[in-house]
């Protein structure tokens, strides 16, 4: 020590201490670099993941469980996949409102960025079906007449033939899929929110549910055809029955009166 | 009476209301009074007004007349697959607007044309048409009934009694023969309604890919239809083999499964049911995947699939019948018979 304090008014010593430093320093970042590359990958994930579930705390645990296994208020989320908690936070389902027979659609709470955040928690879980890509949920070469003959098969006996949506038991309902997007449609088919069954990828391919899609885009677009005219809400003979006999036969009603309220005679009384 | 004149009466005593009220009392309350005076529309005094009307009368019968030729103009002229767009209605079919449009006039006008012409062309003279007793006179009366008793006297009947009943018999037997006519009416069901096209060892087709379904296609929660195997939708008799042979299937978790029967027949919790209703045979299929509640949609006859199929409510009167299946040596599902009893609604002799 004596020698180095002896030194320490050389003229290279600055040089030295200034190489050590460097040497120092570069040798720490060789020491630890290479375990943060390691961690760089999945901390974006793990930060959403831990974003997610303090997000998760707050505003799901409490019908959920802590843990997500589910409570008597709640399903278990354990294995819903990051598909289902996009389509029902998304959609503005999740968190429910209030326990009922059925949660219905209204404005989401949580944006874009919070509810990835709650799927990448809930995904963290257990494996289940992953939020679909734009290219999965893509109508571009759709088959559409194929689509409705799914919709038909699968779809229609509870969302109606077009798509208005019906009514089940017990205060449950089949919504209507009008304005519904395309991404929510598929998650919809793939997961199976609620009370309704799911159609996985097995038994309707990705294909399949692309054409439903387009399908749907179809019959609800602004330039749907109605061959027949007046749609009346698509809900079928019962509702045009309706309007037949109240305002068809009102119609008549009101002009068989006006037509008799009017006397012919030259002197008015 | 006005209301001053009721208010000047309550205020009198009952006494005084009695004698003022005898001098008001008309010697006859009831008193037919008759027409009313006639009178007169512009039309009977004005012969220019009267022409006028008939020349409105006329161009309605005429609007109605081109309105005619111009539905069948379009129904000529315009392509079935033309669309327009007409405010509030959308995207319509050109034909259809036009067709119901110019019907729609031509009915109309004809209508209002009558209308039109009955109020201020056809006489408006009102007329009083006296009643007249129902009852015919006493003697016509004797007379029709002795003429029916004569006529019954004198054919017999009432005698020769073998001749009658033979006449009755042959009466009640004529219609007979136009009821033997509607045998023909096509061949007798047989036992077709107690067998479907399901038979022991055919698999079953995915009904949205065709492809034979595997035991691990079905997830739980999920709903699937499938067909027999070796049905294709060109067959002439497709849709009638389809009509009883329509499969739904459903995963369950085993645990879930109450009845015995079903968990038996079930794969791995995988339970196939037949998708007509046993009430009036509608397409059975609302299925809530939570409760595993199916739903008819035509009387809301509902079922529940993880209790053997039983009527939970709704006028059904039978369980849903089940299909037993299991996975065959290549993995795939197959049916291990045909549907132990008749799919569909309950006829008569339901076995």
């Amino acid at each position: 020590m004596k020698k180095l304090s002896a030194r320490r008014r050389h003229p290279l010593a600055a040089l030295v201490v200034l190489l050590f430093a460097l040497a120092v320093t570069g040798g720490l970042y060789a020491a630890f670099s290479p375990s943060e590359a390691k961690a760089d990958d999945s901390s974006a994930q793990s930060l959403a993941i831990e974003e997610g579930k303090k997000l998760y705390s707050v505003g799901c645990a409490s019908c959920h469980g802590t843990g997500g296994q589910g409570t008597s208020d709640g399903p278990s989320l354990v294995g819903v996949g990051s598909a289902a908690v996009d389509f029902q936070v998304g959609t503005g389902r999740m968190p429910a409102q209030q326990p009922g027979a059925q949660v219905p659609k209204k404005k989401k709470i949580y944006s874009d960025a919070e509810t990835e955040q709650l799927a990448a928690y809930i995904s963290s879980l257990g494996a289940g079906p992953v939020t679909p890509s734009k290219g999965q949920y893509s109508t571009d070469g759709a088959d559409v007449a194929k689509g409705g003959e799914l919709f038909r098969t699968n779809c229609a006996q509870c969302h109606n033939f077009a798509g208005k949506g019906g009514a089940l038991t017990n205060g449950k309902y089949a919504p209507s899929l009008e304005g519904v997007s395309k991404k929510h449609l598929y998650e919809a088919m793939q997961t199976g929110p609620q009370n309704m069954p799911s159609f996985p990828d097995t038994t309707m391919p990705e294909k399949n549910k692309q054409d439903v899609i387009a399908y749907l885009d179809t019959v609800n677009s602004d330039k749907s055809k109605t061959p027949g005219g007046l749609e009346l809400g698509g809900l079928g003979p019962v509702s045009e029955g309706l309007f037949a006999w109240v305002f068809g036969m009102g119609a008549l009603i009101v002009l068989t009166i006006w037509v008799a309220a009017r006397t012919a005679k030259a002197k008015k009384s | 009476m006005s209301s001053h004149e009721i208010s000047e009466a309550e205020e009198k005593l009952p006494e005084e209301r009695a004698q003022g009220g005898a001098t008001a009392v008309a010697e006859d309350p009831f008193a037919d009074p008759g027409l009313p005076e006639h009178e007169h529309r512009q039309q009977d005094i004005d012969e220019r007004a009267a022409q006028r009307s008939e020349r409105t009368v006329a161009l309605l019968f005429t609007v109605s007349m081109l309105a005619t030729i111009a539905f069948i103009a379009s129904y000529v002229a315009l392509p079935v697959d033309k669309y327009i767009y007409v405010f509030p209605i959308g995207h319509i079919s050109a034909l259809n607007f036009a067709l119901g449009v110019t019907l729609g006039i031509a009915l109309f006008a004809i209508g209002a044309g009558a209308v039109h012409w009955a109020r201020t062309l056809m006489s408006d003279v009102e007329v009083a048409d006296e009643r007249h007793a129902i009852e015919a006179s006493p003697e016509v009366k004797a007379k029709v009934l002795e003429d029916f008793r004569t006529g019954a006297q004198e054919s017999g009947f009432g005698r020769r009694k073998l001749a009658r009943n033979t006449l009755f018999g042959a009466l009640a037997l004529v219609p007979l023969s136009g009821v033997v006519l509607l045998r023909d009416l096509g061949p007798l069901p047989g036992t077709k309604l107690r067998h479907t096209t399901w038979a022991k060892g055919k698999r079953l087709m995915n009904y949205n890919t065709m492809q034979p379904l595997r035991p691990e296609d079905i997830s739980v929660g999920s709903l699937t239809f499938a067909m027999p195997e070796g049905m294709t939708e060109e067959d002439h008799d497709f849709q009638t083999e389809i009509a009883k042979a329509a499969l739904m299937l459903v995963r369950l978790q085993p645990d879930n499964i109450k009845d015995k029967r079903e968990l038996d027949w079930s794969h791995d919790g995988i339970v196939a049911f037949s998708k007509i209703c046993t009430h009036v045979g509608c397409p059975i299929n609302l299925y809530e995947q939570q409760t595993h509640h199916v739903l008819c949609p035509c009387h809301q006859s509902t079922f529940d699939l993880s209790d053997g199929g039983r009527v939970i409510f709704g006028p059904a009167g039978h369980a849903l019948p089940q299909l037993r299946i299991k996975a065959n040596d290549q993995g795939y599902l197959e049916a291990m018979g045909d549907f132990s009893e008749p799919v569909g609604p309950a006829y008569w002799e339901r076995g």
